[in-house]
């Protein structure tokens, strides 16, 4: 027997799209010039790198001086938050403010408390509404005379709700056209209109592995003129702001991952979307007990993040591992750290419900065929589950009451 | 990470489930750890008058090594007189399961405290 394997992590990764692979290749050992080289072999990979270049900042929108490869979206984001404070700091003394939300990706979570337990700035954190999704109002009330920086994703990573990022981008501007506004858009470069301009963003981050490119690149988009300093030391490559020899192969990945998207987004989007609307409507009816986590129509088209009570999402995740489907839980026990995720927790979920959160996320070559299947082995791993759990959630607050 | 011994037990737990009118139960755990195990226990008296765990049972919402530690602590409890249960160690569940990713080796391995409590409970019942 073969056994089935049916991928539904498609915002932990991708896999690299053949096309994609084929045109890095040569710059892996053919072309394998430092691009900040001036003999030809140099100069053959800057040429790729800044064709690359050119296929990114289309996509954005932008110049070309405003994009800056990185090794991801993790860089992406220090970049952003670090450069943006340290820049401040080169001209004022007066401690910044910063806004961010609760349920941000940890790369600028942990970016903004660091900062703040450093005393460097003092920092705001808005909590998204039950639904997922950030309130422009929250954002407007949070601003005082210091706040320099705003910095919110574009689609939240494990729920996938889409945030008002041009609405916001709008009244800040209008507020104080002096604060800086980021958006990480990782998780919605595939499926939305990543156009800086439309959504009035400062600096904007991304990573290629999520879009069918490779892992251990991204980019940034920094408008130009924007007072942003590096965060790290060495040669001057990426306009002073990013050293370190450029990566060749990865960024050529990117730039060709990029521009795929250009031609077939609309038509992924619809086609993404059915089936996951279809994979919703389905676990909710078949299985018992099962809600969906964020809003139903302010979400990205690949994802679904979905409830059960009475089972753990670690113990879930290995059943459904050991029948070939592929997913991804916001339980505690999943996670280095032991903790629950704090994304599910910002919307109000009790702590056993966090644990039992399932993330399905779909990519551009799910089937329905697959989502059958992978619906019919959820179903028998939730009932298999819930009877070894039995009734031990209801005693343990059947007890803590008496 | 897991042992094949922790998968065997995980995907196919021994002595799942309830007693009913057990001699003792014992539940450790909580919600927000996200691992909650339940023990019940039948004793009985043996030829040599000694008070041996006759039936043991459980019900477990956790992780993988959570259900594991919890079908484990049964097979090794089952059969043993109440001193020789209450022997039994964190240490031992993990031993027999040919160990337990490091991370998991306090919060999901509850189940030789489950068992004592169940123990516990049995003698505070049976007091004279």
């Amino acid at each position: 027997m073969t056994k089935k394997t049916i991928y539904l992590d498609h915002a932990a990764t991708t896999p690299i799209d053949k096309k994609v692979l084929k045109e890095m290749i040569p710059y892996f050992s053919q072309n394998f010039g430092n691009a900040s080289s001036l003999h030809s072999f140099g100069q053959e990979a800057d040429q790729a790198v800044e064709k690359a270049r050119m296929q990114v900042a289309k996509y954005f929108n932008a110049n070309l001086n405003e994009i800056i490869f990185t090794s991801g979206a993790t860089e992406s984001n220090n970049l952003a938050i670090k450069g943006v404070v340290k820049a401040y700091y080169k001209k004022e003394k007066k401690k910044p403010h910063v806004i961010t939300t609760t349920f941000e990706h940890h790369c600028v979570l942990e970016t903004v408390k660091k900062m703040e337990k450093e005393n460097l700035i003092e920092a705001t954190f808005i909590n998204p509404k039950k639904d997922g999704v950030i309130s422009v109002a929250d954002i407007k009330n949070a601003i005082k005379s210091n706040t320099i920086f705003v910095s919110m994703m574009y689609v939240n990573n494990e729920i996938g709700t889409v945030q008002p990022i041009s609405e916001i981008g709008k009244m800040i501007k209008k507020n104080n056209a002096k604060i800086i506004f980021h958006t990480d858009a990782t998780q919605a470069v595939n499926y939305f209109d990543c156009n800086v301009e439309k959504l009035g963003v400062d600096l904007l981050s991304m990573s290629a592995h999520k879009i069918y490119g490779p892992k251990g690149v991204g980019a940034l988009y920094a408008k130009f003129g924007l007072n942003i300093a590096k965060i790290q030391d060495g040669g001057a490559q990426e306009f002073g702001l990013r050293a370190g020899t450029i990566n060749t192969p990865g960024i050529v990945g990117l730039g060709s991952a990029i521009s795929m998207i250009n031609d077939q987004r609309t038509k992924n989007n619809m086609q993404i979307q059915k089936l996951r609307d279809y994979l919703i409507a389905k676990i909710l009816k078949e299985i018992p007990d099962s809600r969906l986590n964020g809003s139903k129509i302010k979400r990205s088209p690949n994802n679904v993040n979905v409830n059960f009570s009475r089972v753990e999402g670690e113990s879930l995740l290995m059943m459904l591992s050991q029948e070939g489907v592929f997913a991804s839980t916001g339980s505690a026990c999943s996670s280095g750290s032991l903790s629950p995720s704090h994304v599910l927790l910002a919307l109000g979920l009790k702590p056993e419900e966090t644990h039992g959160s399932l993330r399905l996320t779909l990519g551009k070559n799910t089937t329905k065929k697959e989502i059958d299947y992978a619906v019919k082995v959820i179903k028998g791993s939730v009932e298999k589950l819930r009877k070894v759990s039995g009734n031990v959630l209801r005693d343990f607050y059947l007890n803590n009451k008496k | 990470m897991y042992s094949k011994k922790v998968l065997e037990h995980f995907t196919r737990p021994h002595n799942q489930g309830v007693i009913k009118n057990p001699s003792g139960v014992g539940m450790v755990g909580n919600p927000t750890c996200g691992d909650m195990m339940k023990i019940y226990i039948k004793v009985k008296k043996d030829s040599k008058k000694r008070e041996v765990i006759n039936d043991i049972k459980f019900e477990t919402l956790g992780c993988a090594s959570a259900i594991a530690t919890s079908s484990m602590i049964t097979d090794l409890a089952k059969n043993k007189t109440l001193e020789e249960a209450l022997k039994i160690t964190r240490n031992d569940v993990a031993e027999a399961l040919e160990g337990l990713p490091p991370i998991k080796m306090h919060c999901s391995n509850l189940a030789a405290d489950s068992l004592r409590e169940a123990i516990k409970d049995y003698r505070e019942k049976n007091k004279k």
